[in-house]
């Protein structure tokens, strides 16, 4: 009986490891199946490292004009063809990617970080402070993300790090709500009561019970604001409320060579590409991660 | 109903208010003087002075505030700065726009949406399902300006087959009666009229459309999936019911509540999704009028532009909470 004994051994190794592990090899296991999630994983690694080995792949930096090679279709010496000043469209894509990408991750994390304060705050605490969270909340879901990304970045000034606060503080709702509907729930089971009970403090019972048990829904909303957060970011690129020239941010890019479609039409097919497949990516991943972390949230 | 109706009223006030002061506080924390602005670099401290005293803008914060809200009340949304024209009476042409773009959006994304939801749910694991999928995660991924910016370069400059800006011709205007140039052409009876406007919205409507049909899609199918599963529509099945007659019928009704919630809160994306839209199809919207704002840093058109946009977000989700019960009576109001 071969297979039993496997099976007793691989039960007996699960045992012996910690419950992390544990945790970590179950999800990989129903992740790993998940061929889609896989697909996207991919490609964010691909972007992940054109954007840090950007300097060593670039055919050309960011900003090497040359007049006289300008709006070029695409060829073996310009893959992506050159825009409007002559510079290197896909040099520019790929250091654009670092900014896509640390546009998306830094803003997310910032909403993360501040949704989940708010969020333990407003459920764990309760009372006068849950009600005045929970309205600053639907209010500010109340706004059309887009339009309440302008109005912040109009008070800080345009810029790329501007419309990242912007992002960031756009979606703190969104993760606000999240914790604190968990906290509610988590708040009532008996093993939080119990703990309650033996006298353990209000910041051991969040940060061991409270905190572990929202992670994962966490996780999966986190991959999937980091695919609109870089579609915002792009927006307001587009609209001269982001990146300024000459960074190579692609919704910048777009909103430059918009007026060269007609004779160039690949100054603005790349940038969007490169938009495109790495909001794919995350959303692959999202949805990857949800089905593996928690299934509840499917529908 | 009648008693959940004025709850809910009641409800919107605080979300309302609310809304008015963060606009209120985010203009007021823009810097620079708004009377330098109007007046321009050059003016005097005494002309400055002046104007800060008649627009009110030496008093404190609150009194301001409530002055903002009295005036909001009344219908006044202040001046433009570039315009020197009332806001409100100068807005509405442009909200008309932005709402029958997005009335013709919303439209298409439901009837396309929830059509291919549905035959993805009913023909699961099919050539299909899968296209249509892959087609509606394209879709939630595609930066709506640049779709608007290759359709612009396929049908308009390429082929030539639609216009790719404007709302309909110069030398052939609409006259205006209600602002929604569909309606006042039929009322016009000038049917002339009535296609060119049509072959100027297809272009920003599908552009628009884009990201909410694919999230009504993804959202028909998994909850059409759910439902197909239940018993009653196996019994339906055995019975020998036709099985367009089962899904439209039976299932569409029990799988509508996610989807109308999932439509409800659409309307925000669509609205905000306008304003990239309208920049690129040269659409004169609320959408592009705010665009025109930001780049003469005009603020109180922002201000009103926003604060319209996200009352029109608030009442439609009202109208869909109201909606719930009317679909589903096993919805109770308490």
């Amino acid at each position: 009986m071969p297979q039993t004994a496997q099976v007793h051994a691989e039960t007996r190794a699960a045992k012996e490891r910690s419950p992390f592990v544990n945790a970590i090899s179950e999800f990989w296991k129903s992740y790993r199946k998940n061929k889609p999630a896989l697909f996207g994983t991919g490609i964010i690694l691909v972007f992940i490292l054109l954007a840090i080995f950007a300097n060593f792949i670039a055919p050309q930096g960011i900003n090497d004009q040359n007049i006289t090679n300008k709006l070029q279709a695409p060829s073996a010496a310009h893959w992506f063809g050159t825009d409007d000043f002559g510079r290197d469209i896909f040099s520019r894509i790929l250091f654009g990617a670092r900014l896509s990408l640390r546009v998306g991750f830094l803003a997310v994390i910032g909403s993360i970080v501040v949704g989940t304060l708010l969020g333990i705050l407003a459920g764990y605490f309760g009372k006068v402070l849950d009600v005045v969270i929970s309205r600053l909340f639907d209010i500010l879901l109340a706004f059309p993300s887009i339009l309440l990304s302008i109005a912040i970045v109009a008070i800080l000034g345009p810029s790329l790090n501007n419309a990242l606060v912007a992002i960031a503080i756009v979606n703190v709702p969104v993760f606000g709500r999240l914790v604190r509907s968990r906290v509610l729930t988590v708040k009532e089971e008996e093993y939080v009561v119990a703990a309650r009970s033996i006298g353990m403090g209000d910041m051991r019972i969040i940060f061991h019970h409270i905190l572990p048990n929202s992670i994962a829904p966490i996780i999966v909303q986190g991959t999937l604001n980091i695919a609109t957060a870089i579609l915002d970011a792009a927006g307001l690129g587009f609209l001269g409320m982001g990146a300024e020239a000459p960074l190579p941010e692609w919704g910048k890019m777009l909103s430059d060579s918009r007026e060269y479609i007609q004779n160039a039409p690949w100054t603005v097919l790349f940038p969007g590409l490169a938009i495109v497949l790495v909001v794919v990516g995350f959303n692959l991943i999202g949805d990857g991660l949800r089905d593996a972390l928690d299934p509840r949230m499917k529908n | 109903m009648f008693y959940y109706s004025v709850k809910r009223i009641l409800m919107l006030i605080p979300v309302l208010l609310g809304m008015t002061l963060i606009v209120f506080a985010i203009i007021h924390a823009i810097p620079g003087n708004p009377a330098l602005t109007i007046l321009g670099t050059k003016a005097s401290p005494e002309a400055v002075r002046q104007l800060n005293q008649s627009l009110g803008l030496d008093n404190p914060w609150y009194v301001q505030y409530f002055s903002y809200l009295k005036d909001i009340l009344t219908g006044d949304l202040g001046t433009s700065i570039q315009t020197h024209a009332p806001i409100a009476s100068e807005i509405w042409p442009h909200l008309a726009a932005t709402i029958e773009l997005s009335f013709v959006a919303m439209i298409i994304a439901i009837v396309v949406g929830i059509n291919a939801g549905i035959i993805s749910a009913w023909k699961q694991n099919s050539v299909f399902d899968y296209t249509a999928m892959i087609l509606a995660l394209i879709g939630v991924s595609m930066p709506v300006f640049w779709l608007g910016l290759l359709e612009q370069w396929g049908f308009s400059i390429k082929l030539g087959w639609l216009p790719s800006i404007g709302r309909d011709d110069i030398r052939n205007g609409v006259d205006p009666i209600t602002n929604l140039y569909l309606i006042d052409t039929l009322l016009q009876g000038r049917l002339d009229q009535f296609w060119m406007v049509i072959r100027h919205m297809i272009l920003p409507s599908i552009a628009l459309a884009t990201i909410p049909t694919a999230i009504i899609a993804r959202m028909t199918r998994s909850s059409m999936l759910e439902v197909l599963k239940s018993d009653y529509i196996r019994t339906a099945k055995a019975k020998g019911q036709r099985m367009v007659w089962i899904v439209y019928k039976y299932a569409l009704k029990n799988a509508f509540i996610p989807i109308l919630t999932v439509i409800g809160l659409q309307t925000g994306l669509l609205l905000g999704g306008a304003i990239l839209t309208e920049t690129i199809f040269g659409w004169p919207g609320v959408g592009l009028y705010i665009y025109n704002a930001i780049q003469y840093r005009d603020y109180p058109v922002i201000q009103s532009g926003i604060l319209i946009i996200a009352f029109i977000f608030v009442m439609v989700n009202f109208i869909v909470d109201l909606l719930y019960g009317l679909i589903d009576p096993r919805i109770k109001y308490k």
